[in-house]
């Protein structure tokens, strides 16, 4: 499923006093299978944005076509979009509340009118799909670890058999494992499943790691819309808008600035390692 | 300011009936020591233990085995407890948990009023506090609009309006964005240097860890590493075996180290590193 944004723009509270535009005038496409990424730091208008994309707020102006469809139109079925375009909120443990892991998972297609056959089978994919092991799926979701119930939130989701998924800071408050088991599981799923999936983060390393196309927004604009190599180069204009560029940046930047010749490419610690070595070794 | 001796704390789950089904070891004979006027950072992951440490020096919990002594009292009866509470004062990790006050204000007032501290006196306290922290301008206004980093000052301030000696965030950062992060951080820093208030930090965030004066990392409820951040740092296998990070300096250093090269491992920031690099070229 392709996403088509047109001259989004939101403003809350218009017409009052307490008029606060949280958008303004944003385009951007998003590809099918695309695993996209949204940074910009609190306040930027990333969760206004995500919000919008499942018809959750009605935009003040603009489009989204989602296939081809402005959501926002007249006639069209918002239960449908919603079910096609899945959104795991900020810190989606809170919102378990069954009594095991399976049930829970259960509850979003239980919705749907579908047989308990079919219900099943679509929590076991669920489950499956998050790398969540067999033998935690009868215990209770508050019997867990943070990362675990992390995972039963987003099996809740993907339950519903979205076509994209939306994360809001899905890694947020858990430790490095826990982010990197996570990570791995949902670039496991883009591949398999073959889903969209859209990526909302404020940490710039996390996203240089996952995203081929990252979206950066900053006071309601969008400011870049590229790759994270192509956006990473720009280490003072990210640090001015409130983004903290991963210090292998830095390091990288003043390197160049005292001689030496480095690509500005460069994402990770262990490329530059690479670069590294062998301008030192060339110039000896 | 902290001393704990062979602390040991348990977790026990029940069943319906109240049976024990298991016991979890969170505090596996910890010992630790704090100076006075310390930054110290604890490290370590999720169910490490950190935090289960850091709920116990104000009594919060209390251990099963152990001795603890927190500004040179004994943490065995109730009474103590409550002393101590009023020296050593702690921020959570969620900004929205801890506000109680409709007013900005009003909210840094809380603790002394409940401490029956001479309302002329609170008056002054909270001004200074909100002073320190940085948020005067915003004390007449609601909690509510204010951002997590903000938020995070305001239950900061209130702390401080108590006057304690000691300071513990138990992944007070966690939840707040790049700039939130440093605001606090900067905070904490400020606190610890101009006020010689002792700062226990617990975080994930290795580049929080590189100001400390002492980093501990956790580890299945013991000490695993101890030491100065540069000591700390450069076991890089050590850290990532137990899934934690290094700062990317760090990391750089090591992997360039590992092909041949022969860095300080103990290099910590950007600019420690470009200088070493510089060298060398």
């Amino acid at each position: 499923m392709s996403i088509e944004v047109k001259n989004l723009t939101h403003i809350y509270n218009m017409n009052t006093s307490f008029e606060k535009i949280a958008l303004e005038k944003v385009s951007v496409s998003i590809k099918k299978k695309e695993f996209v990424g949204i940074i910009g730091h609190t306040g930027s208008g990333k969760s206004t944005f995500i919000n919008m994309l499942n018809g959750l707020i009605e935009p003040s102006h603009g489009q989204i076509l989602v296939n081809g469809i402005d959501i926002h139109g007249e006639n069209v079925n918002k239960k449908e979009i919603r079910q096609k375009v899945g959104l795991v909120f900020q810190y989606p443990e809170y919102q378990l509340f069954e009594i095991s892991v399976f049930k829970d998972v259960c509850y979003g297609p239980s919705n749907l009118g579908l047989s308990q056959q079919e219900i099943e089978k679509r929590a076991t994919d669920a489950l499956n799909a998050v790398g969540l092991k067999q033998e935690l799926w009868e215990k209770s979701p508050f019997e867990l670890s943070g990362g675990q119930k992390r995972r039963v939130a987003i099996a809740g989701v993907l339950a519903m058999q979205p076509e994209i998924l939306i994360l809001d800071e899905p890694t947020a408050g858990l430790d490095p494992k826990g982010r990197d088991e996570l990570f791995s599981q949902l670039r496991h799923m883009h591949k398999e499943l073959g889903l969209t999936i859209i990526l909302v983060s404020h940490s710039m390393e996390d996203v240089a790691r996952n995203v081929e196309h990252l979206i950066v927004l900053h006071g309601g604009r969008l400011v870049y819309d590229a790759t994270p190599r192509e956006i990473y180069k720009n280490v003072e204009h990210l640090e001015k808008i409130g983004l903290a560029p991963p210090q292998i940046k830095y390091i990288i930047r003043d390197l160049n600035k005292r001689g030496f010749n480095l690509d500005e490419n460069i994402l990770t610690v262990e490329e530059a390692a690479t670069h590294i070595l062998k301008a030192i070794r060339e110039g000896q | 300011m902290v001393e704990a001796l062979n602390l040991i704390y348990e977790y026990q789950t029940a069943d319906e009936d109240g049976e024990i089904e298991s016991v979890v070891r969170a505090l596996d004979g910890l010992t630790v020591s704090v100076e006075e006027g310390e930054f110290l950072v604890v490290l370590g992951h999720n169910g490490s233990g950190k935090s289960t440490f850091a709920k116990h020096i104000n009594g919060i919990l209390t251990p099963k085995e152990g001795t603890l002594i927190v500004d040179s009292v004994n943490l065995d009866n109730e009474e103590n407890i409550w002393k101590v509470r009023q020296h050593v004062g702690m921020v959570f990790q969620n900004p929205d948990n801890q506000i109680v006050a409709t007013i900005v204000e009003e909210d840094v007032a809380f603790g002394p009023e409940n401490l029956g501290v001479d309302p002329v006196e609170i008056r002054k306290r909270v001004d200074n506090a909100l002073n320190l922290v940085e948020m005067s301008e915003y004390k007449k206004q609601s909690p509510n609009q204010l951002s997590g980093g903000q938020k995070q000052r305001i239950a900061i301030a209130g702390i401080i309006a108590m006057q304690p000696k000691c300071i513990i965030f138990d992944e007070a950062t966690a939840m707040l964005d790049p700039i939130g992060r440093k605001q606090v951080m900067d905070t904490m820093y400020k606190l610890n240097k101009e006020h010689n208030i002792t700062i226990i930090h617990i975080t994930h965030y290795m580049e929080e860890a590189i100001l400390a004066d002492r980093i501990i990392v956790v580890d299945k409820g013991k000490i695993y590493l101890e030491g100065t951040p540069k000591q700390v740092f450069a076991n890089v296998d050590e850290i990532k075996k137990i899934g934690l990070d290094v700062p990317d300096a760090t990391y750089l250093v090591y992997l360039l180290n590992k092909e041949g090269l022969n860095l300080d491992n103990s290099l910590l920031s950007a600019e420690e590193v470009v200088n070493a690099l510089c060298q060398l070229k």
